[in-house]
């Protein structure tokens, strides 16, 4: 078994599950919406994401790389000498600058929270629960896994029956 | 069934719902996604594919002829030489940025009324600037040249010349669909994986499926996702000031008069936003209409694209203004017969056609009940979409007909080949957003949830 789920028909049920499962000690969960509902995350012990971080060493490259891309090209690697004009014209360098900022961290941002969410991942044990199609119409899931320390099976299951749940399925591996 | 109201006072205009009372999440969910999975293709679906395809095969000759023939076939010569092509490069580049105004700004801006419009206007803006993008291409003289645009590591070891906006505008409009196309597609994920768990048939679960990546709504990944999602919103609103600012550049550091305008960037970036809430009006009021969508695209969104239109309408009509009295207050003999000539001069029809369409007739938004009459705004949006081509026509053309130097003057008018093309690219725009709401949700659907339980909230 990978673990236990519950079904909560709305997202402020979910929420009030979560925080007396952190309550309880368990410690590997998910929660599941199809939409994302405030406070869920942080219910579940998680604060911080590194997304911001990728997405400004991303930005903090496209600008050092754009700028020193030109620098090379229009310098050393194909001077034009335009009327004794300066080589390193570095205002008109700005403009092709700023747009590779933009577009590295904009690459940064979506393969890093794609790859920071571990996905693609086209099979997850939760999807072998029939009812877990409706986490993407209507119904709210809370996951606990059987990794989990505090774990018990039957213990687990009636915890999860008792905080205003309306369903408990097994989680097929 | 929601009936559109004929009578509206100043206070009714306020209580104009953004989602009409009544939907839950499942509600939301099914009607949406039954437009793309379940409900039978409508007639009018197949006509106006059939109608746009046609369009674009109209297209493809026309370029096939142009790299075969020369880019002679359209009508450009010395003095002119950009002529269509440029306008409409322009003309659809300024229609994109609407999109990304509506996904990125407005959420930048907390601007709930956003969610049930954002989806397709960012396709909308995506097709707008892949139309855009063909026009650089088809434009050149010899356009199997046109990699010669980028920095590679050529051969002849010659590179771009960076200092020109034209190689900045290559970067630019690059930048803008690449982003626009990430942005899109991770707003799509979630909606993905409702269409992958709703689809019926074993090619359409998988499809979707392999586009969902997998997606399971985790709340640690939603997490993560909306901290991208409004990261990207807050790279992509510079973005697209810089974009078009680029496009204005292509004409303000040039010499001609009537081009070289300091006004040009803040002018051009806020007629592209005139111009693509226009063509957002366009597409959304027949959509609502013809897909009974107006539960989710109700009037308090057609009031507030209105009001948009309208602001952004003075701007350009400020724009104007102010080139006229730069022209007379310049002393400069060449800036002062610029402007007679945009008015008096062999195309003063056209300049006045554009006043007519650009800036009187949208002043009829000024009344209430205009705001929220969906077949008069929808035409007010047709008069902007078209008064604006005539304005970048004006621009182009109208500047280079008659420069400097008498000796040096000359007319342009559009060939059928310059038409052709014209009328090919909006036929690929239309049929690019046939296939989009063919076979995707035509509104975000998560984000519609989200709406429904902050509606509910807020009310209990």
């Amino acid at each position: 078994m990978y673990g236990l789920i519950a079904e909560f028909d709305n997202p402020e049920a979910l929420v009030g599950a979560a925080h007396r499962a952190f309550a309880e000690g368990f410690r590997k969960m998910d929660a599941y919406s199809p939409f994302p509902v405030e406070g869920l995350a942080e219910a579940l012990g998680f604060h911080r994401t590194r997304v911001p971080l990728i997405v400004l060493t991303g930005g903090i490259l496209g600008c050092l790389g754009g700028f020193f891309l030109q620098y090379w090209l229009a310098v050393i690697d194909y001077p034009i000498n335009v009327g004794g004009r300066p080589l390193n014209s570095w205002p008109s360098f700005i403009p092709v600058t700023f747009e590779l900022t933009i577009l590295i961290a904009a690459l940064s941002a979506f393969f890093g929270v794609l790859a920071l969410n571990g996905l693609p991942m086209p099979y997850h044990p939760v999807f072998n629960v029939e009812r877990f199609e409706l986490a993407s119409r209507n119904r709210f899931f809370l996951l606990i896994e059987a990794a989990d320390p505090r774990f018990d099976s039957a213990g687990t299951r009636r915890f999860l029956e008792n905080i205003g749940s309306h369903g408990v399925y097994e989680v097929e591996p | 069934m929601e009936s559109e109201p004929t009578k509206e006072s100043a206070e009714a205009q306020d209580s104009l719902p953004l989602i009409e009372p009544g939907h839950t999440f499942a509600s939301i969910t099914d009607k949406i996604s039954a437009i793309v999975l379940t409900s039978r293709t409508p007639r009018f679906w197949y006509i106006g594919f059939g109608l746009s395809f046609i369009l674009v095969l109209v297209l493809l000759y026309c370029i096939a002829a142009l790299v075969a023939v020369g880019v002679g076939l359209f009508g450009i010569m010395i003095p002119v030489a950009w002529g269509f092509a440029i306008v409409n490069f322009v003309w659809w580049i300024g229609i994109g940025h609407a999109g990304t105004l509506i996904s990125a700004i407005l959420l930048l801006l907390r601007q709930k009324w956003r969610q049930s419009i954002n989806r397709f206007a960012e396709a909308m803006t995506l097709f707008a600037v892949a139309c855009a993008g063909l026009f650089p291409l088809i434009h050149l003289g010899r356009p199997w040249f046109a990699y010669w645009l980028f920095p590679y590591p050529s051969t002849m070891g010659i590179q771009p010349q960076f200092r020109s906006p034209l190689v900045w505008d290559v970067f630019a409009v690059s930048t803008y669909f690449t982003v626009s196309l990430l942005f899109w597609f991770l707003g799509l994920i979630p909606d993905l994986a409702t269409l992958r768990d709703r689809a019926r048939g074993r090619v359409p679960r998988f499809i979707y499926g392999m586009l969902a990546m997998g997606w399971r709504g985790s709340a640690i990944h939603w997490y993560r996702y909306e901290m991208a999602y409004l990261l990207l919103a807050g790279l992509a609103t510079p973005l697209v000031v810089s974009v078009h600012t680029v496009v204005s550049f292509d004409f303000a550091v040039a010499l001609v008069p009537g081009w070289h305008s300091t006004i040009f960037p803040p002018y051009f970036v806020a007629g592209a936003i005139y111009s693509g809430f226009a063509m957002v009006l366009t597409i959304a009021i027949p959509l609502r209409k013809l897909y009974g969508l107006e539960d989710f695209i109700t009037l308090r969104h057609l009031r507030n694209m209105g009001i948009v239109m309208l602001a952004t309408g003075m701007v350009v009509a400020y724009g104007y203004l102010m080139e006229t009295f730069f022209a007379w207050y310049s002393g400069d003999i060449f800036e002062k017969y610029m402007m007679l000539n945009r008015m008096f001069g062999p195309y003063g029809w056209m300049y006045w056609l554009l006043i007519l369409f650009n800036i009187l007739i949208p002043q009829a938004l000024w009344i209430a009940k205009v705001r929220t009459h969906p077949v008069v705004l929808f035409l007010i949006s047709i008069s902007v979409n078209i008064g604006m081509w005539l304005e970048r026509y004006v621009i182009v053309v109208v500047s280079l007909s008659r420069d400097f130097m008498p000796s040096a003057w000359g007319m342009y008018s559009g060939t059928i080949v310059d038409y052709a093309v014209l009328a090919g690219s909006i036929g690929l725009f239309v049929c690019l957003l046939f296939l989009f709401i063919r076979v995707l949700p035509m509104i975000s659907i998560f984000e519609m949830r989200g709406l429904v339980h902050e509606e509910e909230v807020k009310n209990v």
